[in-house]
């Protein structure tokens, strides 16, 4: 079978002793709360730290809970508790919608919201073993110089795969990160770059701390998700659509759009906002030609590449059909209910 | 003797599998479970490159790193095999070439398997790369270089070509002549259990071999040839395989690299494949481009059919000169084709080799001809199943290909399906998205000769019975998970009256059982069970005899059953089988009996007709029920109807488990299962990983509505056909069709992914044809062909004698041309 490298595994039991632990051992320290990721990637030499400091045993980072009338959760809450929160599901239903969509219920048992949402990027040239990646003298993400996927491009094109990062985005939250230097809140749009090896501006010895969610007051939000099959599956395309109406949320009169934002995940290397989508839909009712400018707004800057699940010149295509779904959920949730 | 008359009590029941606790409280012993002491561990080397020529291999740094105990390569096991005579062409490393990616090369054992990894690192292979052949078409059109020096032809590894009877004028008699174009992509086995051995040299020079491997005999003969031993000294043991499905059926290299290990360092060796060395391993589904002309009359009845089949083979032989004959054997044994012709051509590709998957080589064949067949229903204006039911083989028939068919339930299958699925409310007339199709299929089972030429048994068995009352049934089938032991078991306890519980089965074993041939063709149940049937009676006599002195009645009056052994005529009279045992052993010694199974002779004997015969063939008919989302091409299946003609079910729950199982896997080959490579880039594998080798997980599983048919085959024990491999074959055609009813495209290619319908769709809204699949079938030089007149034209055979001289526009000398396959 594949093997782990050897290292260190160290378990604090606080942040601070986290910090300093990470401080003593340098670039060569990673942290790992669930493992989902980091293990199997390191099985196959994508990181090899020689010290893994674990999360898992800081008690404050695996709380959720309410400052006011704001959801904080903490990072190391897993994904399968985040799906079935009562608060998340009654309050931020696409959030929990997300999580339980992430991979197979064992991996939600152990994998983490804190996880998720700093996923490693995706790509079929990288997610390969060490010989494997050999055969094709490897890529610029890892040991080597080009990146396959656009041979003649200066960056790397992997792919932001997680799914609870565009709701996050959409929704605009904010994470609370921590460091040496002190606490630091960053919107979680400011949160990632578009690039496959740079994809976070959280620095290395940075920790998530929270992930601070808006107040549930005349929003709403959905998820859709395309994969090949309906568990275990990364997203090839992910729809996070958030709407803010006029009169806020309870209101049953014919409400219009006042703020609205579409949120693409598996098209780029970061969750791909597209402004104009969001744009065409403000001052709508979410009628069809409101929904079909939107989604004809969010096809167009969508660039899957040919590194994932599926052929790219149909995931693009896609994109229209995803948004127009989730916008005519959106719809269907704030019609009242029929007689 | 009264037995067989009495009504059967075992066998045909749901009975739990001998083996059932043991696998789910996860305590069996698969090849991985075993340690023995001071054993090491050994990993391969494996090529980076497609194609290239290996310069020179540098071991030196391997060797000396602290915890290796030995390093091979090429050189340390020159001589070849392959399980095929005809393709002896695999080195357990490679000796002077590498021929696809993953090719193994090296090999190290180490006290651990992270030094051995390690180890690994430190051998500076040369390489000088060579062009690589991407797919069949690419080796078509590149005779040079050639990957192997052996072949009909350039990259070309065989070309057949068989003519039964003039199908021009079959095309001249019918009303309607259609052809079409179809492809089946490669897809692999994945097996649970990743392949993996255990090697151990005795001090008295004995080798014993541990292996997940469905088909001990042929290791141990392959061992013998590589390794210069005496098959004497060499014992192979099949370990119960975590699933096999056709891929565990070759010597493979890691088997003969630890068992040279074991003797080179004098300790145990272990080696466990991961999950992509599996992928590399592969002799997969062959991708197949299909070209198909049929000519009908205005009922559907056929007048001639002409099929062309070309296999991308991959790296090496394998199975593959079987397989490309499967391509073209079993098209005659489901509906009636008096005149018939196939070309059949396999290539070598720079790819892991491709061999035998659950269908071997038929399911390709099959998806073409009955989504064919769809069609040809369509334009003459014919419900499908109507077209099938009325032109179906009859029973005790010989094929236009001298195939003999026995029983044949096809009729009943179809029947039942048709029934059971709703058929004639549904068919071309459910809303737009929803879709029913209908195929069916034949498969053979067993294969009717053996891998290499022998007159002796497929199959034998050893009976041994205990004075306590037990019995234990030695033989070499090998459980792969399909049941075979528990077939084993009730049929000797049938014979014997006991419970299956209380026989111990010895299996898989070269030291301790007679030869079978392993668990492949769907051979072992018949074949073994015939066996087991003659070794079982045998004893019955015996003990019989003794008991009959005893009861004071002609043994023809002894019934077993139960437990007892007693007057049939006044059943309260009798002893228990142990009793009866002790009697038979006090008066002629340890009761022991062999029974043994050779198939019948095939009536067809010209060059070729090896492939396709079988003492039985089973049948199969499947109705899908599917959703297509026509905004994104999405197909969901979320029924499936599937009749079966298994002549009886020796056991009722593991039928229907590997007609369930067939379901399932033919599902994955239909709507995403795909042996993905890029060739520009190195010819890598895309995806050789389980979480991106999309198979199905079960909330992609459809419900299945099985029927189990039973018509008794008088060449089966107890009746008994087929059942692990037949059921996959309608299904891909099933769902094409039903595709097509649903949005009224035909996808003519598996698998039927979102895209494709997606592109047919856009095709259809243009008003372009509304069609998926490839353009043509490219042109290939042809051998002349071996013509054997069918059975109705007063053949007997045997192939007319080729006249030299007499047609020499039929053999063309000019380099094959390759025409790109559009899309």
């Amino acid at each position: 079978m594949l093997r782990l490298p050897s290292f260190t595994y160290l378990q604090p039991r606080t942040l601070h002793e986290a910090l300093a632990m990470k401080t003593d051992a340098g670039p060569d320290g990673m942290y790992v709360a669930g493992g989902t990721d980091l293990y199997p990637n390191m099985k196959r030499r994508h990181q090899e730290p020689r010290t893994v400091i674990s999360l898992m045993g800081i008690p404050e980072l695996a709380q959720i809970g309410m400052r006011n009338a704001q959801c904080g959760i903490g990072p190391c809450v897993t994904l399968t508790t985040v799906s079935g929160h009562p608060t998340i599901r009654d309050d931020y239903a696409a959030v929990a919608h997300a999580a339980g969509l992430v991979s197979t219920p064992l991996l939600r048992n152990m994998g983490t919201l804190g996880g998720n949402l700093c996923l490693d990027t995706r790509c079929n040239y990288y997610n390969q073993t060490y010989e494997w990646r050999q055969a094709i003298d490897f890529c610029m993400k890892k040991d080597g110089h080009i990146c396959w996927v656009a041979p003649s491009s200066p960056r790397c094109w992997a792919v932001s795969s997680s799914d609870v990062a565009p709701v996050m985005v959409a929704l605009g939250a904010d994470y609370v990160l921590v460091g040496p230097g002190g606490e630091r809140v960053v919107p979680a749009a400011r949160f990632y770059h578009n690039d496959g090896i740079n994809y976070l501006t959280k620095q290395p010895d940075e920790v998530l701390w929270e992930v601070r969610l808006p107040r549930p007051d005349g929003w709403d939000a959905v998820y859709h998700k395309l994969r090949r099959r309906d568990s275990f599956d990364f997203p090839v395309l992910g729809v996070a659509a958030w709407v803010r109406w006029e009169g806020g949320r309870g209101t049953r009169d014919e409400g219009r759009v006042a703020e609205a934002r579409i949120v693409l995940g598996g098209v780029a290397s970061w969750p791909q906002e597209v402004p104009e989508a969001g744009a065409a839909l403000v001052g709508t009712d979410l009628s069809d030609e409101g929904v079909a400018a939107a989604a004809d707004a969010a096809y167009r800057p969508a660039k899957p590449m040919d590194n994932t699940d599926f052929d790219l010149s149909w995931r693009k295509q896609m994109t229209r059909v995803y948004v127009s779904r989730a916008l005519a959920e959106l719809r269907r949730r704030r019609l009242p209910p029929a007689r | 003797m009264a037995s067989a008359e009495q009504g059967l009590r075992v066998v045909g029941k749901a009975l739990r599998k001998v083996d059932a606790t043991a696998k789910v409280t996860g305590t069996t012993k698969f090849a991985d479970d075993l340690f023995l002491p001071r054993m090491l561990y050994a990993r391969l080397l494996r090529s980076p490159h497609a194609h290239a020529r290996i310069r020179s291999i540098d071991t030196t740094q391997a060797t000396t790193l602290t915890g290796v105990k030995a390093v091979l390569t090429g050189k340390d096991l020159p001589i070849p095999f392959g399980i095929l005579p005809v393709s002896q062409d695999e080195h357990a490393l490679a000796l002077d070439k590498v021929r696809f990616v993953g090719d193994p090369v090296a090999a190290v054992a180490a006290t651990s398997e992270e030094t051995a990894a390690a180890a690994l690192a430190r051998i500076a292979v040369q390489y000088e790369p060579l062009r690589p052949v991407t797919d069949a078409e690419d080796a078509l059109a590149h005779p040079e270089p050639r990957i192997h020096e052996y072949g009909d032809q350039g990259n070309m590894h065989k070309l057949i070509h068989l003519e039964f009877g003039d199908v021009e004028e079959g095309f001249r008699d019918a009303d309607l002549v259609r052809e079409d174009t179809f492809f089946f992509e490669g897809s692999t086995h994945l097996p649970m259990e990743q392949h993996a051995a255990v090697a151990d040299w005795s001090a008295d020079g004995k080798l014993t071999l541990w292996s997940s491997t469905q088909t001990p005999h042929y290791v141990h003969r392959a061992l013998a040839k590589v390794l210069e031993l005496s098959p004497a000294r060499i014992r192979v043991v099949a370990c119960p395989n975590g699933g096999g499905f056709g891929g565990k059926s070759d010597p493979f290299s890691h088997e003969i690299v630890a068992a040279k290990l074991a003797m080179v360092t004098g300790r145990p060796v272990k080696i466990t494949l991961t999950r992509e060395e599996v992928f590399y391993c592969h002799r997969g589904r062959h991708p197949t481009l299909m070209w198909v002309k049929t000519g009908v009359k205005k009922d559907g009845a056929i007048t001639g059919m002409h099929f062309r089949s070309l296999l991308d083979g991959g790296g090496y032989g394998s199975y593959g000169v079987a397989s490309t004959y499967y391509t073209g054997a079993l098209q005659t044994v489901t509906y009636h084709v008096p005149r018939y012709k196939f070309q059949g051509a396999r290539a070598f590709t720079n790819k892991p080799p491709c061999g035998p998957k659950r269908g071997h080589g038929t399911p390709q064949p099959r998806f073409a001809l009955e989504v064919h067949l769809d069609k040809i229903a369509e334009q003459l204006g014919l419900d499908p199943a109507e077209l099938r039911l009325k032109h179906l083989v009859p029973p005790n028939s010989i094929t236009a290909n001298w195939l003999r068919v026995g029983t044949m339930g096809l009729g009943r299958c179809i029947e039942k399906v048709v029934q059971g699925s709703g058929w004639k409310d549904k068919f071309r007339k459910l809303p737009t998205g929803k879709g029913i199709g209908l195929a069916c299929s034949s498969y053979i089972t067993g294969a009717g000769l053996p891998i290499y030429w022998n007159a002796m048994p497929h199959s034998g068995v050893q009976l041994k019975c205990d004075r306590g009352g037990g019995v234990t049934a030695f033989c070499g089938s090998t459980e792969i998970g399909q049941g075979s032991d528990s077939v084993l078991a009730a049929i000797v306890a049938e014979v014997l009256g006991l419970d299956p519980l209380d026989v111990a089965v010895v299996t898989g074993d070269t030291d301790l059982t007679p030869v079978d041939l392993g668990s492949y063709s769907s051979r072992v149940t018949l074949m073994t069970g015939n066996a087991a049937i003659q070794a079982a009676e045998r004893a019955r006599d015996i003990i019989a005899r003794h008991a009959a002195a005893k009861l004071d009645v002609s043994p023809e009056r002894v019934a077993f059953a139960a437990g007892r052994v007693f007057d049939v005529e006044r059943p309260e009279r009798g002893l228990t089988f142990a009793d009866a045992v002790q009697l038979a052993e006090a008066a002629e010694g340890t009761v022991g009996t062999v029974g043994s199974y050779t198939p019948p002779p095939s009536p067809g004997t010209y060059r070729g007709a090896g492939v396709g015969p079988s003492p039985a063939y089973s049948y199969s008919a499947c109705v899908a029920e599917v959703d297509v989302d026509p905004a994104t091409g999405i197909v969901r299946v979320p029924k499936i109807w599937i009749a079966h003609d298994v002549g009886r079910a020796i056991n009722a729950a593991t039928v229907m488990g590997q007609i369930e199982g067939s379901v399932y896997m033919g599902l994955g080959e239909a709507l995403m299962e795909e042996m993905a490579y890029r060739g520009n880039r190195n010819v890598v594998h895309k995806i050789p990983s389980l979480l991106e080798y999309k198979s199905p997980t079960t909330l992609e599983m459809c419900d299945v509505v099985t029927y189990v048919v039973e018509d008794p085959d008088p060449n089966g024990p107890f009746g008994a056909k087929e059942c692990g491999q037949g059921p996959l074959l309608p299904v891909p055609p099933a769902v094409a069709n039903a595709v097509y009813d649903a949005v009224g495209v035909r996808i003519d290619e598996v698998p039927i992914t979102p895209e494709k319908v997606f592109k047919a769709l856009r095709r259809k809204e243009k008003g372009e044809a509304p069609r998926f699949g490839p353009a043509a079938f490219p042109d290939i030089a042809w051998p002349e062909a071996t013509r054997v007149p069918p059975p109705w034209e007063g053949g007997d055979g045997k192939a007319v004698p080729l006249t030299p001289g007499a047609s020499p526009g039929k053999t063309r000398s000019r380099k094959p041309r390759a025409r790109a396959r559009g899309r």
